[in-house]
């Protein structure tokens, strides 16, 4: 019982403490609104942490670029203050919920993200059940969207991504077998490499799949199946993480088949993973460096200006497709919100469907299902001697 | 021939693998043979004394860095002794098992924060990162290096168990606990001992590991840490020649496994190899056998 | 006190307590702060009867058994499996075709059923593991678990599994009071089973295996009976969780996941239910709310917080735990259980707790010395 007791002032210590800080910021909101300034929150659901931080930490990169840039929007006549609630979601479908939830706690808006399909579906009951509409970055998985109403995103998805790199594959390496890789309990992975598979498949190609467990960072064995499977290419979609260490393996083994990949590997940690190894690199990606040299030049000077920015990115200023995407979807989002005159979740949401943003990716409407329109992928070889990425094609599907 | 050919780059992976298990599994067995004690934490030590790996090389040369992080390593190790287990010398054995989850928890979490959740590449280290050509599989350096700097370890610390005092006095404490406490010997040095060998070795083995594997994450040391755990286990917990065959046998094993093709239990494969020793064999290889008095 | 008044008691606290939870519900707006509450709650709940039931095997009958994660993994699958509406399948089940189950149950029976599954398979898995000893014994149920993930995520059980990916869609509760409810009724039915003659064999495993086989207790039949009840139990935690979560998948049941139970149930007290109980609510509140301003900048007027940023909420959190472990080492309720009196006590004794704490820290103090 004397522990009990020391428990309850601990608790009761404890719960001073989080609503002074609740209560904090509660007054900050008040005093912001009594000087005038309306507030809109946008919520950031992004992984910060986990298989893909890395990725993730680009992508909310861009996002805090452009609020930075934007950070009001105006109603009705009335200057809005837009203020980004971000969370981390540890790319883990389990504590993404709740992550999710907190984001709802916080009154937002409308949601970005995430990065990862997996969280990305995990979290969508959440805001359905909150009515609050969101807005995928670079979720390319079709689960996302499909019979959600409130699950919007501006990517390309996964079926369109695969053809266009079994067509890749076909066309550019003449191969006949793949080997794909994809990790467990991984959506996105493993449904890249199921449509990779469907369309290689469907080409007259054959496919040898496998997957690695969670927690895996040995893939000498997988280099080798794959050699040992008389692969003309080594498929492998999977997180940032894994991939630097697929490289270097790749590389230590010689293995002599290219390497395709998906838009996550469009990123400053493939390019510094394979700099000075021997492996030949392609990717499909949203974005292309020199699109918008404008965009570029900006967004590179303010990652350079601050040091935790720069951090972030992976210490240099390469930029990755995801990072221009964040930046897209903050100016969709408040292109609805202008919309829809209203920062009321139910209005964003209904006014979402008919908006129009010419970005820096591209142009983006959406189709019923909620899903962007694009019919373009941009493939990028790596170039390992200086280890950047060069621009190979724009590829679509007929 | 053929099969040795075709099976060649996982049989290597497998031994390379192995050896660094081994290296890992010691500290648990030498741990649990002293203290009964499951240090869960020990594999997490694993991944610090990669990610000091990856922090000390932009402070210093790499001669020095090396040094530096097997230093670090040992005086981390010889501290989670004296601050998360000492205190708890007298309590119940699983609050001592908690603690080691929380001290794991605990150094997870602040690798998790200091690396801001990103990947860590592990610095080249020249020579062992290079790659060789053997018997027409190529490979990395530091898979060859491994399993004879893992036998040239484990014979070295043979010889300091069987051949010095305080080996003697490891032996005593692991034989009987209270008995050798009256007979004087001082049971808190030997302790702090078994931990600086143990983590001593897993900083060598976390060399190795992410020279081989090179990137390093907060997570990074518990699959390696429970694998190497297992093989104590499968050995003969408390026995360190059990742990290294151990090791060897399951860093093998696993990587024919994924070679046939069923990459989905390469890890699912060693626990249920694990469960089948410990039926026909419930103290392992080369475990003794303890009999219960009433 | 009577023992029919401390029925009458408890009866008016826990109406009392669902009555509030219901008030605030029906009040609390869903973008308020006060809304992570619910998850706190929920989320809690689920936690405690799975704490609860894994202090069943380790705390009350004192086998060292770190399967838990595993037979929740059986649990939430089996509950999710069953309760995907067969319209929903084709697209859930889209690399497999729709699945191979065309039938759906309602929510209550499959999470009945994602229990009898769950005690099963602990049933079978327990044949072969409860004749090892201690730790052994702990390996080789952590190593159930882990085989059970590999399985779930296998391919070639697609159809009914969905490989490694999400399975989603099927039915959740929308009140945060069923969860609290049905985890309720749980913990009621593991306390009969505990304070039953069952209960007094298991107690009595715990103290003395050789003692208790020389009083005439089947060891084996009840070491048994613990281990499948309360995978029955963690099996029923899994389907909750999977229904909170609204998705599911194999990769989230690691083995980190018993490591938190196993802290819970220690922060608790082993072999106390209202510990188990009362760390559940803690550590999960703790992790999901109350350290969560942690992880962004914060300013004390014009002064900026050093070191806060992502993942410092989880660096002051198990530091939180290890101060626990290592001062309070039997927890918070020892073998304590609640009771009316020791309240009425505690609340007496309150205004003498900073008195009582310096005498006891000179006591330590001392002994160190």
């Amino acid at each position: 019982m004397k522990k009990l007791s020391l428990l309850l002032v601990l608790v009761l210590v404890f719960s001073v403490f989080a609503m002074g800080c609740g209560g904090s910021s509660d007054d900050a909101a008040a005093d912001e609104s009594a000087a005038g300034d309306n507030v809109i929150k946008i919520g950031v659901f992004e992984p910060a942490s986990g298989d893909n931080g890395a990725g993730g930490k680009q992508e909310t990169l861009g996002i805090q670029y452009a609020n930075e840039m934007c950070p009001t929007v105006e109603i009705d006549g009335v200057e809005y203050q837009v203020q980004l609630e971000i969370v981390d979601n540890e790319s883990s479908t389990d504590k993404g919920p709740t992550a999710a939830q907190n984001l709802v706690s916080k009154g937002v808006s409308i949601v970005l993200g995430s990065y990862g399909s997996g969280v990305s579906i995990a979290a969508s009951d959440i805001f359905a059940d909150a009515g609050i509409p969101a807005l995928g970055v670079t979720c390319t998985n079709p689960q996302v969207t499909e019979g959600n109403d409130h699950y919007f995103r501006i990517c390309f998805l996964d079926p369109f991504q695969g053809t266009v790199l079994a067509n890749f594959a076909k066309d550019k390496f003449q191969a006949k077998t793949a080997y794909a890789l994809a990790k467990l309990g991984d959506d996105y992975s493993v449904g890249l490499c199921n449509y990779f598979k469907q369309a290689f498949e469907g080409l007259g190609g054959t496919v040898v799949y496998e997957t690695f467990p969670d927690g895996n960072s040995d893939f000498t064995s997988y280099v080798a199946n794959a050699a040992k499977a008389n692969a003309d290419v080594f498929f492998a979609p999977v997180s940032t993480e894994a991939a630097a260490l697929i490289i270097d393996q790749a590389s230590a083994q010689n293995l002599q088949m290219p390497i395709l990949a998906g838009d996550t590997w469009d990123s400053n940690v493939i390019t510094g993973a394979a700099k000075g190894k021997n492996v030949d690199i392609n990717v499909t990606t949203f974005y292309q460096e020199g699109g918008n040299p404008e965009f570029d030049e900006g967004i590179k000077a303010w990652i350079e200006g601050n040091s935790t920015n720069l951090a972030n990115n992976g210490g240099n200023t390469d930029l990755a497709a995801v990072t221009a995407m964040g930046y897209d979807a903050y100016f969709t989002a408040l292109e609805a919100i202008k919309l829809a005159g209203s920062a009321d979740p139910a209005d964003v949401m209904a006014a979402l469907p008919n908006v129009e943003y010419e970005g820096v990716t591209g142009l983006i409407t959406f189709n019923e299902i909620g899903d962007a329109n694009r019919t373009t992928a941009y493939v990028k070889h790596c170039n390992t001697d200086e280890g950047i990425w060069e621009f190979v094609a724009e590829q679509g599907v007929e | 021939m053929d099969f040795f050919r075709d099976n060649l780059p996982y049989i290597l992976a497998g031994i390379s693998v192995g050896g660094q298990y081994a290296l890992i599994a010691i500290g648990y067995t030498m741990v649990y043979g002293i203290l009964r004690l499951i240090n869960f934490a020990h594999g997490d030590m694993f991944m610090i004394a990669g990610l000091m790996g990856v922090y000390a090389v932009t402070w210093m040369p790499l001669y020095l860095a090396i040094p530096f992080v097997i230093i670090f390593t040992v005086v981390l190790g010889f501290l989670i002794e004296r601050a998360a287990y000492r205190p708890l010398r007298n309590a119940p054995r699983m609050s001592v098992m908690i603690s080691a989850i929380g001290v794991s928890y605990l150094l997870q979490n602040l690798a998790l924060y200091v690396t801001g959740g990103l990947t860590k590449t592990y610095p080249t280290i020249p020579w062992i990162s290079n790659t060789v050509t053997v018997f027409g599989a190529t490979t990395k350096v530091v898979t060859i290096v491994t399993p004879i700097l893992t036998i040239a370890l484990v014979v070295l610390l043979m010889i300091l168990i069987h051949k010095t005092k305080i080996g003697m006095a490891m032996r005593a404490v692991s034989r009987d606990f209270e008995t050798s406490r009256l007979m004087g010997i001082q049971i808190d040095s030997v302790i702090s001992m078994t931990f600086i060998i143990g983590s001593f070795l897993a900083a060598v083995g976390s060399i190795l590991y992410f020279s081989n594997y090179t990137g390093v994450m907060p997570t990074a040391g518990a699959m390696p840490g429970l694998k190497a755990f297992v093989a104590a286990v499968f050995g003969g917990i408390g026995s360190i020649p059990g742990a290294v065959i151990g090791a060897f046998i399951i860093g093998i094993c696993e990587n024919i496994i994924k070679g046939m093709g069923l990459t989905t239990f390469s890890d699912a494969f060693t626990f249920a190899f694990l469960i089948i020793i410990l039926i026909v064999r419930p103290s392992g290889l080369f475990g003794e056998k303890n009999i219960d008095k009433v | 006190m009577t023992k029919q008044k401390k029925w009458l008691l408890s009866c008016i606290a826990i109406a009392a307590f669902l009555g509030v939870v219901f008030l605030l519900e029906q009040t609390i707006p869903k973008s308020s702060n006060w809304s992570m509450l619910f998850t706190v709650l929920e989320k809690g709940s689920i936690y405690a009867l799975v704490a609860v039931s894994m202090n069943l095997v380790n705390g009350f009958t004192g086998l060292f058994s770190l399967g838990q994660a595993g037979f929740m993994l059986i649990g939430a699958y089996t509950y999710a499996i069953f309760t995907i509406p067969p319209d929903q399948r084709a697209s859930v089940y889209q690399y497999f075709d729709g699945g191979i189950i065309t039938f759906m149950l309602p929510a209550i029976p499959s999470i009945i059923l994602a229990g009898i599954v769950a005690g099963f398979f602990a049933f079978l898995i327990g044949l072969p593991v409860l004749r090892l000893k201690s730790d052994y014994l702990a390996i080789a149920s952590l190593g159930f678990a882990e085989i059970l993930r590999a399985i779930f995520q296998w391919d070639k059980l697609g159809p009914i599994t969905n490989g490694s990916n999400l399975l989603r869609k099927f039915t959740t509760y929308h009140t945060s009071l069923y969860p609290i409810i049905a985890a309720g009724i749980c913990i009621a039915i593991i306390v009969l089973v505990i304070n039953s003659s069952y209960g007094r064999a298991f107690k009595a495993i715990r103290e003395d295996e050789i003692a208790a086989e020389a009083m005439g207790i089947n060891l084996f039949k009840h070491k048994e009976m613990s281990f499948v009840i309360s995978s029955f139990f963690a099996g029923i935690g899994g389907a909750l969780l999977a229904m909170f979560q609204t998705t599911i998948q194999a990769s989230v049941f690691r083995a980190a996941l018993t490591y938190e139970f196993l802290l819970i149930v220690v922060i608790g007290g082993m072999g106390s239910v209202t510990g188990s109980i009362i760390a559940s609510y803690l550590f999960i509140a703790c992790r999901e709310w109350w350290l969560r301003f942690l992880d962004s900048e914060q300013y004390i007027g014009d002064f900026k917080v050093p070191l806060l940023r992502a993942g410092f909420r989880n660096v002051v959190f198990s530091v939180v735990i290890m101060i626990i472990v290592l001062f309070f080492s039997r927890g918070i309720m020892g073998t304590n259980e609640f009771s009316w009196q020791g309240l009425g006590g505690l609340i007496r004794k309150i205004p003498t707790i900073p008195a009582r704490l310096s005498r006891k820290f000179k006591k330590e103090a001392q002994v160190n010395e």
